[in-house]
């Protein structure tokens, strides 16, 4: 296990490296941040201090050089726009994006996994045919449209949720959090269903083809033969066994939900890490921007890598020596 | 154990939600497009952070909702000489922390307002060739090399900090809170990038007392989002209403408009300098010498736009036409000149008098993020020329690709487009801020023409305009700035297409003072009838 776990390491410092360069003269061949900076008013002169200011007048491979050697000093670049370091910045927005994500991922599952089992169990039941219908709309549905509707219902028309922030946080070991509060909690629910949905139908028709493959196998009709409750059939051993696809997508879904919640973000005006992706991009605030591709990259890395652990742990026959990624 | 401690923090927080409700009357919640990328009021000139500082710090001299200039921390401004300007320095006023203001604290912000580390775009272009000089705890003096009678105007840009709080401080310890002590109407809380900036009313404050006791500031960026946060009631006012929706809001009992024209004008430039331009063409795409440098072509290309019509199709009649630089009532424009009228035949006769009576193929360039309705516009303006003759094709970008290439995309660092659709605010409120940066022959040296992407030249309004910007008198400069417009529009040197008016809505009784420079000031959003 520590072998494959040296082996991944060694394997994610070199993506590291590889999407560093990427990214890096990606962001800088498009646009000019210089004009997104400076007050129209100011004369040439100023515009040209301000490009030598930000080190732009420097050929690409000495500033990417320069990247890189503040980047393994954990040094990221300074935000051109909030003259802050880009690393504080994403790190700031970061606990409303994780907790975002995670509630989102919570409603994936508690919704989506019963009605997907529901499903598979029944899979003739009018009921079952809504379910898969509605799991079709959840996906082909747009988030920023289904985002918007959800205002106009919830907030403008029945006035129940909140349209947009964060509410009310309450420090947990130094980060803030809205769960916990009656406000916070109300504030959440909108967007982390709206960041939910896809997920909840995915999980759906994962959860809807494990059972119906599940429980057409012998040891399922061998339990059900032994007389066990049709209760302790489904928790124990069908469940047990679809959960492998529907943590593997989940996990690589995580990622996406931290990363790119930027349309669900941008609808709610939720304070979180996409919120500041898009912004930057508009301005072409070009630290922040490849800072936070380069997070979003180790983020990838340590959830496919957690991925890779939960498997062994859920499947015996999944050894990690000879996984050969 | 967990449940009884939420249920604990329900009642809490229904209990602060009864408060709030209770004194609800006294506090607004605001809904901004953009978020000020800073506290520190000297870090970045830019929209959001200027309107935010004016409520927590004061410059010298303020500008009312029309940029017509008051008295700030400077209760009067006289030029003693050419060279020297005295300020009188209002007495009593007193710092956040309660300590006094004096003649200390602006010769310090002097000197830290053009310095300030990593900042984008500072303040120092308004600072550059002033001295200040303490004649007393109340009196300053600012002398300059050469004659400045701007000098009211650049005054009134930047917040006076205090040299107590400020020396030595970051822009970090002005988003902290730390040094963010000022003089303004309300004191700075907090700010949690991305959620809120709240602020809490100074009941020390020198001037009038402002209605709201306590402002919480949100940024949501969305336009939809915004109006729906408006109309769910989550927050009292929200400022950039978009165009399309003003006419169902105007039929809402719920909510009050308030509009006001803008410094701003919408105008095209075109190639003056270049003998073949890149994105002129012959009728079928060959070679031709460069008709926009022919005044006729240029007024026949003003006649083909039909101003009313834009302003009232694209621009949902949310907007003014244009006939010069900056809308009646600003310091510097001309009584002579009105928007050019539509006239599709005149135009056609100016083209054949000007040889090319068939048209000539042409490319407008754009930006689609920047303008309200700026693509659409762009769009508008292609299919009024191509029906005159001049076949238009229309490229629309965001701002971050268009004002690089606009500005310097060519050969040299020349314009790289040939007939660009662009906007311009005039900051100081007067003429003399289009016609420097606009129409003045491009002068890197000495600063002038920056943003002339037509590269337009002539002598006889370069030397109007470097008259006026040395001439102390008011009367007199007006009417050089006046006289300067007038020849540069006649002649084409851009064409103004409308003014943008920009909007702001509240619930129903929330009114707002629209302001020309199109900041958002929440001592004028007030309750009315």
């Amino acid at each position: 296990m520590s072998v494959f776990i040296i082996r991944r390491l060694l394997q994610s410092l070199l993506v590291v490296f590889v999407m560093s360069l990427l990214v890096f003269f990606g962001v800088n061949v498009v646009g000019d941040p210089v004009d997104m900076l400076v007050n129209p008013e100011m004369s040439q002169a100023d515009i040209e201090a301000t490009v030598r200011a930000l080190g732009l007048d420097r050929p690409i491979h000495e500033q990417y050089w320069h990247f890189l050697s503040n980047a393994l000093q954990a040094d990221l670049g300074r935000s051109f726009i909030f003259g802050e370091p880009a690393l504080k910045l994403i790190l700031q927005r970061m606990p409303a994006t994780l907790e975002l994500a995670f509630v989102s991922l919570v409603l994936s599952v508690v919704i989506g996994l019963p009605l997907g089992v529901y499903a598979g169990l029944k899979p003739e039941s009018r009921v079952s045919r809504t379910i898969m219908a509605g799991s079709i709309l959840g996906f082909s549905l747009p988030t920023f449209w289904v985002g918007l509707m959800f205002i106009m219902i919830f907030a403008v028309v029945l006035g129940w949720l909140p349209s947009t922030g964060r509410g009310e946080t309450v420090e947990v070991l130094g980060v803030g959090v809205s769960f916990l509060t009656l406000d916070g909690l109300s504030h959440l629910l909108l967007p982390a269903f709206n960041l939910a949905l896809t997920n909840i139908s995915l999980v759906i028709r994962l959860s809807r083809a494990g059972t119906r493959e599940v429980a057409q196998q012998d040891y399922v009709k061998f339990a059900r033969a032994k007389g066990l409750s049709s209760r302790r059939i489904i928790f124990v051993h069908v469940l047990k066994n679809i959960m492998i696809p529907v943590v593997t997508v989940l996990g690589l879904e995580f990622g996406g939900l931290i990363a790119f919640s930027v349309v669900t973000e941008t609808i709610f005006a939720w304070p979180g890490m996409g919120k500041l992706l898009i912004d930057s991009v508009q301005n072409l605030d070009r630290p922040v921007i490849v800072a936070y591709l380069m997070i979003t990259v180790l983020f990838f890395i340590v959830i496919n890598l957690v991925v890779d652990l939960l498997y062994s742990l859920l499947d015996p026959r999944v050894r990690l020596q000879d996984v050969k990624a | 154990m967990f449940i009884r401690k939420l249920a604990a923090t329900a009642v809490l927080a229904a209990a602060t939600l009864g408060f709030s409700a209770a004194a609800a009357a006294e506090e607004l919640t605001v809904g901004l497009a953009s978020e000020p990328t800073s506290i520190d009021p000297h870090y970045h000139n830019l929209t959001p952070n200027n309107s935010l500082a004016r409520h927590i710090f004061n410059p010298l001299i303020q500008m009312d909702a029309n940029q017509a200039l008051l008295p700030g921390l400077a209760t009067s401004w006289t030029a003693l000489d050419d060279l020297t300007w005295e300020f009188k320095l209002r007495e009593g006023v007193t710092w956040h922390d309660g300590s006094p203001f004096t003649a200390d604290d602006v010769v310090f912000t002097f000197e830290r307002a053009p310095n300030v580390p990593n900042s984008p775009s500072s303040f120092g272009i308004y600072i550059k060739g002033k001295t200040v000089e303490k004649i007393d705890d109340h009196t300053v003096h600012i002398k300059t090399e050469v004659p400045t009678p701007l000098m009211p105007n650049d005054i009134s840009t930047f917040s006076i900090v205090s040299k107590a709080h400020g020396e030595g401080a970051a822009t970090e310890d002005y988003n902290s809170g730390e040094a963010a002590v000022g003089t303004g109407a309300y004191r700075f809380v907090e700010w949690v990038p991305g959620d809120r900036i709240v602020l809490e009313r100074n009941e020390d404050f020198w001037g009038e007392q402002p209605q709201w006791s306590r402002i919480t500031i949100k940024p949501i960026q969305s336009d939809p989002a915004r109006l729906a946060a408006l109309l769910a009631g989550d927050v009292d006012f929200i400022e950039g209403v978009p165009t399309t929706d003003i006419g169902s809001l105007e039929r809402n009992e719920d909510i009050t408009l308030s509009q006001g024209i803008s410094n701003r004008v919408i105008y095209l430039h075109l190639d003056h300098f270049r003998e073949n331009s890149p994105f002129v063409k012959a009728n079928g795409g060959g070679e031709i010498s460069n008709p926009l440098r022919d005044v006729r072509v240029r007024t026949a290309i003003s006649k083909a736009i039909n101003r009313q019509a834009i302003v009232e199709r694209v621009m949902e009649g949310v907007a003014i036409e244009a006939g010069q630089l900056l809308p009646d009532g600003f310091f510097g424009v001309s009584p002579n000149l009105e928007p050019v009228a539509y006239d599709p035949e005149g135009a056609k006769e100016l083209l054949a008098e000007a040889g090319v009576p068939d048209g000539f193929e042409l490319t407008i360039h754009g930006p689609n993020d920047r303008y309200i309705n700026d693509a659409r516009i762009a769009e508008a303006i292609a299919q009024m020329l191509t029906r005159v003759g001049i076949k238009t094709s229309v490229e629309t970008m965001p701002r971050s690709v268009y004002f690089r290439r606009a500005s310097r995309g060519g050969p040299d660092g020349t314009p790289e487009f040939s007939f660009v659709l662009v906007g311009w605010g005039a900051g100081t409120g007067e003429a003399s801020s289009p016609l420097k940066s606009l129409i003045h022959t491009y002068d890197a040296d000495r600063g002038y023409g920056a943003s002339n992407r037509g590269r337009y030249s002539n002598p006889e309004v370069d030397a109007l305009i470097e008259e006026a910007l040395a001439t102390i008198d008011d009367a007199k400069r007006q009417d050089l700035l006046a006289e300067a417009t007038e020849v540069a529009i006649q002649d084409g040197a851009i064409i103004p297409l409308h003014y943008q008016v920009n909007t702001w809505a509240g619930r129903k009784g929330i009114g707002y003072n629209a302001r020309t420079d199109e900041y958002t000031i929440f001592t004028e959003v007030r309750s009315v009838e």
